[in-house]
C-alpha cells in the first residue's frame, strides 16, 4: 500500500489532502480527479474548470445563451479571450472589410468588456492563435483542466494540464458556473522510444503516430506520450504532438511536466513568481503516472522507424513515410476500398503511386500546430540560400505577435525575405481558412497545419500535412521533396 | 437554451453511407461567421450538395426527393475533427433527430446530445443490414424509441446505450445548464 499525497490548488491557497490508495494512477486520473466536484449517479462527472480560453467564433452563442438565462460569467478571471480564427493576416491596423468577420471579432470585444474578461485583441501584443499564447503567456500551468471552443485545445496538455477542446452550449456552461459535465474518458498510453533521426521532427512523429492507429483510433480516450523519443521534444515539440491528439480522436493528450517544462515556464507572464513558484513546483513534480499505473490501451513505437511523414488522403490517419507510396489495392481491406478510393479521386491520386515528385501549389507554414518560432527557424534554415520557386504560393504565417516580434528580432524576417517568403500576421489562418487565406479549388498544398479534410483550406483545394521542413523543400522546389535532400 | 423534448419517433431514413464524415464536411469554415445558433440548415454538406456555382449536386442524398425523414443514417466515424457545435446546430435545423451510425467522434456525440440530437451507436452488422433495407426501400422507416433504447425497423430490433443522465436530459428536456446551476452551491465550496 502505497501513501499519495495530492495538493490541492484553489485561489492560489494551497491545501494539502492526503488518502491512501491501493492503486497506483495515471498522469491523467491525478488531474481529472483533482477537479470533480462531483460524480452524477449514472451520468457524467462535474468537473471544474480552472483556464477557459475563448475566440471569437465558437464563443459569440455562449454569451447570447447566456444572457438569455439572465446569467453573467461566473468567474470572469478564470477567462482569456483572443481572437484568431476569422481575422486577417495582413493590414491587420485597418477595420477588417469582410462585414461579418467583422461583426464577430467585434462581438467577441463587446462581451469581453460587458463580462470583464482579458482579451487580447488584434494588434495587442499578446494577440495570436489561442493555443499559442496560452503557452506563451504562462497561462497553461501543469495540473490544471482548460477547455476551449476548439478542438486542439490538447496542445496545453503538452504541460501535463487535462486539456480539451468543446462545443459552444459547454462553452455556456463554463460561463455559467465554471464547470463542465463530462464522462471520464478511457486511459491510453503511447510510447515513442529512441531517437528520431535526421529531419524527422515532432510533427513527423504525430503524423506518423496518427497514420498507425487511423482517424478514430483514440476516440474515447485520453492519451499520455510516453518514451525517450517524447522526453527528449522542446516544449513546442511536445505542444505540436499533443496538438494532433484529436486527429486520431482523442479527447486530449498530455505529457508529464519535467524540467524541460519547468525551464519553458519560469519567467511567464502568468506563471507563478518566488515562493508561489517553489510550492507549485513541488506539486508539479508530482504529476506523472505511477509505476504499475494502468491504462485501458497501450502502444509502443520506435522512433528510429519514423522518417519525414506526409498525408495522401482526406483524413490525418492518410500518412506515410514521404519515400512511400501510397497502398495498392491488394494492401487495403476490401472494407476501406470505398473511402479511400473517394478520397484518392478527391486528392487526384493513384492507388500505389509514389508521393515524392507531385506538383505543389502552395505552401502553408503556421497553425497552432506548427505556427510557433522553432517553426519558423526550422523553415527559415531549410530555405536559407535557396530561392522559393515562383509559380508557388507561400503563407508564412506566425502563431502570435509575439512569434512575430521574435522572428524579426532573430532575423529570420531578413533570410526569408532573401529567399522571395515574406512573414504574414497572427492567425489561424489557411489552416482553415475562414479569412481570405484560401487554397483555390484543384490546387495541391503542402501545409504544418493538422487537417486534410476535403475543402479544409479552401472549397475544392487539396491540402498535403508535413512538418515545417518539408513545407519548406516543397516551397523551393514546386514538388513533394523529402527535405532531408537539403540537409 | 433548453432543448425539445425527445418524444417516440417514426420516421423514414436519408442514408449516408459515406465513412469519416467530419464537422468539416458537415458544415465548412467559411459559415461559421454568424453569430447566432439559427440558419445552419441551408448550408449542411454544403459542399457536398451543392457545385461551386450553387446548382444542387443530383448525386448527393439531400438532393433526392426519393430520401427524406428525420433519422440520418451515416457510416462509421461520423463527426470526426473540429468541435464546431455549428455541425450539431446544421443537423438540427435541417430537421434531424436522430444520427445512426457504428461510431462516432466524442465531440460531436456531446455536441448533439446538447441540442437535442441523438446519436444511436449501432454495431457494424445492424448498420450495413439498414443501409440494405433502405437501398430496398426508399420510405423504409424505422421507430426509434428512446424510453426503452431501442431501434426498430421491419422485424429488426437493437438497443442502444445512453448513460440515464442524459436519457433524462433528452425526455424532459432539461440541459446540463439547468443541472450545473442547481449546483452552485457544491462548485463554491470546491472553490474553497
Amino acid at each position: 500500500m502505497t501513501l499519495y499525497i495530492y495538493y490541492k490548488l484553489r485561489n492560489s491557497k494551497i491545501e494539502f489532502t492526503k488518502y491512501t490508495t491501493l492503486k497506483a494512477t495515471t498522469l491523467f486520473d491525478k488531474v481529472w480527479d483533482a477537479h470533480v466536484v462531483e460524480h452524477v449517479e449514472g451520468g457524467p462527472d462535474i468537473v471544474y474548470i480552472d483556464k477557459h480560453l475563448i475566440h471569437e467564433v465558437t464563443s459569440p452563442q455562449a454569451f447570447s445563451g447566456l444572457e438569455a438565462r439572465g446569467l453573467k460569467v461566473f468567474r470572469p478571471e478564470r477567462t482569456i479571450a483572443t481572437p484568431d480564427h476569422n481575422v486577417p493576416t495582413v493590414n491587420q491596423h485597418l477595420p477588417i472589410s469582410d462585414e461579418q468577420s467583422r461583426t464577430q471579432v467585434e462581438t467577441l470585444k463587446a462581451n469581453c468588456e460587458k463580462n470583464k474578461i482579458e482579451m487580447y485583441g488584434l494588434n495587442h501584443p499578446n494577440n495570436g492563435i489561442v493555443h499559442v499564447v496560452g503557452p506563451e503567456q504562462g497561462h497553461t500551468q501543469p495540473g490544471m483542466t482548460m477547455v476551449c471552443g476548439d478542438s486542439h485545445t490538447s496542445t496545453h496538455g503538452a504541460f501535463g494540464a487535462v486539456a480539451f477542446g468543446i462545443g459552444t452550449s459547454e462553452v455556456e456552461m463554463v460561463f455559467a458556473t465554471q464547470c463542465i459535465m463530462q464522462s471520464k474518458p478511457m486511459k491510453m498510453r503511447i510510447t515513442v522510444d529512441g531517437e528520431l533521426s535526421k529531419g524527422v521532427s515532432a510533427k513527423d512523429l504525430t503524423l506518423y503516430v496518427i497514420a498507425q492507429l487511423g482517424t478514430g483510433g483514440a476516440t474515447g480516450y485520453f492519451v499520455e506520450y510516453a518514451g525517450s523519443a517524447v522526453r527528449s521534444l522542446t516544449m513546442e515539440g511536445r505542444m505540436t504532438v499533443c496538438n494532433m491528439s484529436i486527429e486520431m480522436g482523442a479527447r486530449g493528450g498530455m505529457i508529464a511536466p519535467d524540467e524541460t517544462t519547468f525551464e519553458y515556464m519560469k519567467g511567464r507572464t502568468h506563471a507563478p513568481k518566488g515562493e508561489a513558484w517553489e510550492e507549485k513546483l513541488a506539486y508539479w513534480k508530482t504529476l506523472k503516472s505511477d509505476d504499475g499505473a494502468e491504462f485501458d490501451k497501450e502502444y509502443s513505437f520506435k522512433a528510429e522507424d519514423i522518417e519525414p511523414m506526409i498525408t495522401y488522403g482526406t483524413n490525418p490517419g492518410m500518412g506515410m513515410g514521404i519515400t512511400q507510396s501510397i497502398p495498392a489495392e491488394a494492401d487495403i481491406p476490401v472494407s476501406e476500398l470505398p473511402s479511400i478510393k473517394q478520397s484518392l479521386a478527391y486528392m487526384d491520386y493513384q492507388l500505389g503511386s509514389q508521393i515524392l515528385g507531385k506538383k505543389v501549389d502552395y505552401v502553408f507554414l503556421g497553425s497552432c500546430t506548427n505556427g510557433r518560432i522553432e517553426d519558423i527557424r526550422a523553415f527559415a534554415s531549410l530555405v536559407k540560400g535557396h530561392k522559393k520557386v515562383d509559380a508557388i504560393t507561400a503563407w508564412i504565417v506566425p502563431g502570435s505577435k509575439k512569434v512575430e516580434k521574435q522572428a524579426i528580432e532573430e532575423g529570420l524576417v531578413e533570410v526569408l525575405e532573401a529567399s522571395g517568403f515574406e512573414l504574414r500576421q497572427p492567425g489561424c489562418s489557411a489552416c482553415l481558412a475562414m479569412n481570405e487565406d484560401k487554397v483555390p479549388a484543384g490546387k495541391y498544398s503542402v501545409s504544418t497545419s493538422n487537417r486534410n479534410f476535403e475543402g479544409r483550406q479552401g472549397p475544392g483545394s487539396r491540402t498535403l500535412l508535413a512538418s515545417p521542413l518539408t513545407a519548406a523543400a516543397a516551397a523551393i522546389t514546386g514538388v513533394v521533396t523529402d527535405p532531408r535532400d537539403f540537409l | 437554451m433548453s432543448v425539445d423534448k425527445f418524444t417516440l419517433l417514426k420516421t423514414s431514413c436519408v442514408p449516408l453511407p459515406n465513412e469519416n464524415v467530419d464537422t468539416d464536411q458537415i458544415i465548412p469554415a467559411r459559415f461559421l461567421k454568424a453569430t447566432s445558433r439559427e440558419g445552419f440548415g441551408e448550408n449542411l454538406f454544403r459542399d457536398w450538395r451543392f457545385s461551386s456555382s450553387g446548382e444542387p449536386i443530383k448525386d448527393f442524398v439531400l438532393n433526392q426527393a426519393e430520401y427524406s425523414g428525420k433519422v440520418l443514417v451515416a457510416g462509421k466515424n461520423f463527426g470526426s475533427g473540429s468541435s464546431r457545435e455549428h455541425a450539431a446546430w446544421a443537423i438540427h435545423d435541417y430537421g434531424f433527430k436522430v444520427v445512426v451510425s457504428s461510431f462516432f467522434a466524442d465531440i460531436f456525440r456531446n455536441n448533439a446530445l446538447n441540442n437535442g440530437v441523438l446519436p444511436i451507436q449501432v454495431s457494424a452488422d445492424f448498420l450495413s443490414s439498414l443501409f440494405n433495407a433502405i437501398e430496398k426501400d426508399n420510405a423504409q422507416k424505422v421507430i426509434v424509441d428512446l424510453e426503452k433504447q431501442e431501434l426498430t425497423y421491419n422485424n429488426e430490433s437493437c438497443s442502444f446505450e445512453i448513460n440515464p443522465y442524459k436519457k433524462d436530459c433528452l425526455l424532459n428536456g432539461f440541459d446540463d445548464i439547468d443541472y450545473l446551476i442547481n449546483k452552485k452551491e457544491k462548485i463554491q465550496d470546491f472553490e474553497k
